[in-house]
């Protein structure tokens, strides 16, 4: 059972964001904010990353690649929705193409609010969400450690919202 | 024989601790250029920890084979070099055990880390003559290509060999993957190729790829170690300081430079190679 939880590496993704929050995340990487220093990498690689970021709402371009990225992304995994329109779909919410929320397409662990999302609560919401991250791990060794035999994933710490 | 095999044994069980540590003072010596405070020294340890917890995903199961034998050939590669026997053979293997990697990363098909690797041998092709002519300097300067009788001899390699040691730390540029050399590879996000090379290594994979990265660079820096070590106790002191202050630089020198096209890259590499170390070897061979 390992201390997964400080090593937490983010894949950022922009489902149809107005680049606001997206800068705010970017923002979370200087030295202003500096999340590094929390272990957090930025890698960009959907296989080696464990926490996926979510910024602006889903459309119907983008909602097939959203869940390309979480399906390519190895368990245990946690997904956050940064900002307002990455939660509910905001004031994008009636458009024609928005389809709403990250949640209408794959789960979501930690809604991180605001138009834009400051940098301080970007940075809470990872740290909650590495806390979810290292509650899934812990799961899945148990898992492993009952089931060693038919190496089977337990569906339930895949990715089941939980607020 | 008795001391060889303990270095060979130091170098198994330390190498990956070192290397670590290494990596670790990297990460965090990089944030306080930039301003930052930076992770823990230990990071590298909890990422690699954190990286054999998760659920191994691989397109092609050979992928896993690829990468151990590509971690076994480096490992005896450095247990060769402290061990104390051929540096040319050293890197022999060295080399195969870079075409195992690539074999690793092409075996995928993607697109990104099929770049990677063939990026990857043009980065062989552009080291390896700085490495081939490493090994003739230190022939020249020892009459041997032992490690343990470079080791004890009279006089430092590196008073006979200056522009060998300027072009071999050229080139570690390229082999620690440190930017503006990081072609193939990159530690840092937000490149055109993702991560390049390792963008099909996800959880164990990657993790054996760290760890085999760590026993390459203490070998490497091993080797910047030969340049210094000879017969008297005080040199093994003056090769840690130089080591130490050569990986210094290559951390400097990645943080404060943009990356280059590969073909600025070869060229620039094998200008420096061919000016300094060529000339070395013929001032070499005029005087000796």
């Amino acid at each position: 059972m390992g201390k997964v939880k400080k090593s937490p590496w983010l894949l950022h993704y922009d489902a149809s964001s107005c680049n606001g929050c997206d800068i705010e995340v970017l923002a979370c990487l200087t030295p202003v904010y500096d999340v590094e220093r929390f272990g957090v990498v930025s890698t960009d690689d959907p296989m080696q990353a464990d926490i996926l970021l979510i910024t602006g709402g889903v459309n119907s371009q983008s909602e097939a690649v959203v869940r390309q990225l979480y399906e390519q992304m190895p368990r245990p995994k946690v997904v956050v929705a940064v900002g307002v329109c990455a939660c509910t779909g905001g004031v994008f919410k009636d458009c024609y193409n928005i389809k709403g929320g990250v949640d209408t397409v794959i789960p979501v662990d930690v809604y991180v609010p605001g138009c834009a999302a400051r940098p301080q609560s970007i940075i809470d919401g990872v740290i909650k969400a590495v806390e979810i991250f290292q509650k899934r791990s812990d799961e899945h060794d148990a898992y492993e450690r009952e089931h060693r035999h038919d190496g089977q994933v337990p569906a339930e710490t895949s990715g089941k919202g939980n607020q | 024989m008795r001391v060889s095999l303990l270095w060979i044994l130091c170098y198994l069980v330390l190498a990956p601790f070192l290397g670590g540590l290494l990596d670790g003072c990297d990460r965090k010596i990089s944030a306080r250029m930039q301003g930052r405070i930076g992770p823990p020294v230990l990071q590298p340890f909890y990422d690699v920890q954190k990286l054999f917890n998760k659920q191994t995903i691989a397109v092609r199961r050979v992928q896993a084979a690829f990468l151990l034998v590509y971690m076994i050939m480096m490992i005896f590669t450095g247990c060769m070099f402290y061990g104390g026997t051929d540096i040319l053979m050293c890197f022999f293997v060295l080399s195969t055990a870079a075409t195992f990697l690539y074999f690793a990363a092409v075996v995928t098909n993607s697109p990104y880390s099929t770049i990677g690797a063939s990026r990857e041998l043009i980065q062989m092709m552009t080291y390896e003559p700085a490495v081939l002519f490493a090994c003739v300097g230190f022939y020249l300067a020892n009459g041997t290509f032992t490690v343990g009788s470079i080791v004890q001899s009279d006089v430092s390699s590196i008073l006979y060999l200056p522009g060998f040691f300027f072009a071999f730390v050229f080139i570690l540029t390229i082999k620690m993957r440190k930017s503006p050399f990081d072609t193939s590879a990159s530690h840092h996000a937000h490149q055109e190729l993702v991560k390049g090379l390792t963008t099909e290594f996800g959880a164990k994979n990657l993790a054996f790829f760290t760890i085999t990265e760590w026993y390459e660079n203490i070998f490497l820096l091993g080797v910047v170690g030969l340049f210094i070590v000879n017969r008297h106790p005080v040199s093994w002191i003056i090769a840690v300081i130089v080591v130490l202050a050569v990986y210094f630089l290559e951390i400097l020198i990645d943080n404060t430079s943009a990356r280059v096209k590969q073909d600025t890259m070869l060229k620039l590499t094998w200008t420096v190679t061919l000016l300094s170390a060529g000339i070395n070897t013929l001032v070499l061979m005029l005087i000796r």
